[in-house]
């Protein structure tokens, strides 16, 4: 069985605990969506899947396998891929190494259709190719982000508010590239600030509020704005 | 004419583009840790003067000089690996001030180290000294180690940018000395990337021990210490986070102090020193974000 599992997960900062016994897992083929307000635990979900926070208690597992006490290159070398919050560009960089440098999560059996994939997702990265990607407005810096992720081919995607700060237009060009990642079989973990489209969007969405697991949302709860403005003040 | 009234003549230019080049190695390989771990290596002169020591024994011993070369560049690298796993790896994400004691307290153990075990009056610096001889390039007298430091330093650092800029370990190298942590994210692998920079740093630190040690009579426990300090204030002269200002930081003090060397006259050399730290005061009032450092980085965008 392919699949991200979170199980019971707990992860704390010292004195501040910022994920209290969280469960959910995601599978090949869908996205899930995990919102709510701001400190509720979402990014440090992520980053305890990569390895890069502390795990206090609780499981994650990649098909079976536990990742706890793993290093974040190694996560990311068994196929799991983080789109940064700030999407952590290298701006002194061309544009062409950023995404040579995500084959750096390349697995070594595999090799990959390099770079090819990226640039047919985002056609602009190939026309900026030798730039620097310093340069790049911050829509753009977001497309590379996103496809710097996918050229070692993961088999999960973990984003971190991939729209924050972006114009309404180049959100609605990540959300149409999300989707197209999941038809091609990936498995997308997704936390958004922009709940109502991630809600949409997603196969099932979870809202996370003081590192706890408040409520599970589907597709068809995006248009019940009453139920997501409650799920966010409960 | 000023340049005749300095005193200044076609072989002690060719002494400060040599002692340039050894110079600009080694602000290369202290800065090529510093961008990976953040630490300044105040021993880096403690792996020079090892491996100076290592071809004095080599020769001592009667070694042919190319297995005194060789012994001197294993005994440097495999210092440098093993100070990377005793100290640099155990004091790693600790804050800049440890590290830096850290260095400064493994620069006096080896010294010290040095002196119990080869006496304070150091050893006679082996049959490399033939290279102080010169040539004769179209009536002009250059010393043989002044032209193989230019070129060797030039070879050297060419290598480098091309490692650097055309392979993936020099590519996540770079990256990992902009922001590790997402590098590491992206797959970078942390040990590979360490183990790259301190290996490069040893193996510039056996070019320059080779180098240094040629212009030098003996060996002593404290061969390298002032270099090291000069090549350090060259690397801040230039700008520590920036490696190609680094560099020609690093080039420039040794450049300053190959000249003043030469044009000094030999009763006051001893005010060397002091007149090379002077300027890089003054330099740094003038200019403290270093000599080379282009104003403003790139803005962040949203």
């Amino acid at each position: 069985m392919t699949a991200l599992a979170v199980e019971k997960l707990s992860v704390r900062y010292g004195a501040v605990e910022a994920v209290r016994g969280l469960s959910l897992e995601v599978k090949p083929g869908e996205i899930v969506g995990l919102i709510g307000p701001n400190g509720a635990g979402k990014s440090s979900t992520l980053h305890a899947i990569m390895g890069a926070a502390p795990v206090t208690g609780g499981e994650v597992r990649l098909n079976g396998r536990s990742l706890v006490g793993r290093r974040p290159e190694d996560v990311a070398r068994r196929g799991v891929a983080l789109v940064p919050e700030g999407r952590r560009i290298f701006g002194e960089l061309t544009v062409d190494e950023n995404l040579r440098l995500g084959l750096a999560a390349r697995r070594a059996r595999r090799n990959g259709h390099g770079l090819g994939r990226a640039y047919d997702l985002f056609p602009m990265l190939r026309e900026f190719r030798s730039r620097q990607a310093g340069v790049l407005s911050g829509g753009q810096q977001q497309q590379l982000a996103i496809g710097r992720a996918l050229v070692a081919e993961p088999d999960f995607l973990l984003l971190d508010e991939p729209s924050l700060g972006l114009a309404p237009k180049i959100v609605d060009v990540v959300f149409e590239a999300l989707a197209k990642i999941r038809d091609a079989g990936l498995a997308v973990l997704l936390v958004e600030q922009r709940a109502q489209r991630t809600v949409a969007l997603a196969d099932r969405s979870h809202v996370l509020a003081n590192g706890e697991l408040r409520l599970t949302l589907g597709p068809q709860d995006a248009g019940d704005t009453d139920r997501l403005v409650a799920a966010y003040l409960a | 004419m000023i340049l005749a009234f300095l005193n200044l003549t076609w072989p002690t230019f060719a002494s400060g583009l040599a002692l340039g080049g050894v110079y600009a190695l080694m602000a290369v390989g202290i800065g090529l840790v510093f961008g990976v771990l953040r630490l300044v290596n105040f021993a880096y002169g403690q792996l020079i003067m090892a491996g100076a020591f290592a071809l004095a024994f080599g020769s001592q011993w009667g070694f042919p000089n190319w297995a005194s070369i060789l012994f001197c560049f294993g005994v440097v690298l495999a210092l440098s690996v093993l100070m990377d796993w005793l100290v640099f790896r155990p004091l790693r994400g600790h804050s800049p001030a440890v590290m830096l004691v850290a260095t400064f307290a493994v620069a006096f153990l080896l010294q010290n180290i040095a002196l119990l075990a080869f006496g304070p009056l150091g050893k006679s610096a082996g049959a490399l000294a033939i290279l102080n001889a010169p040539w004769d390039i179209g009536g002009v007298f250059i010393k043989k180690i002044a032209v193989i430091s230019v070129v060797t330093a030039a070879g050297c650092l060419l290598i480098l940018q091309l490692l650097l800029t055309r392979t993936p370990l020099g590519l996540h190298m770079r990256a990992a000395a902009m922001d590790f942590r997402t590098a590491r994210l992206l797959g970078v692998r942390a040990n590979r990337v360490i183990s790259g920079a301190v290996i490069i740093s040893g193996l510039f630190a056996a070019v320059s021990a080779v180098m240094l040690s040629v212009q030098e009579l003996t060996v002593v426990p404290t061969f390298g210490t002032q270099d090291t300090i000069l090549v350090l204030a060259g690397v801040v002269l230039g700008g520590l986070t920036r490696p190609v200002a680094a560099t020609l930081g690093g080039f420039s003090i040794g450049f300053a102090n190959g000249i003043l060397g030469g044009v000094l006259p030999a009763d006051q050399s001893q005010y060397l020193p002091s007149l090379l730290f002077a300027m890089v005061i003054i330099v740094l009032l003038v200019r403290p974000d270093g000599l080379f450092t282009r104003g403003g980085s790139a803005v962040e965008r949203v």
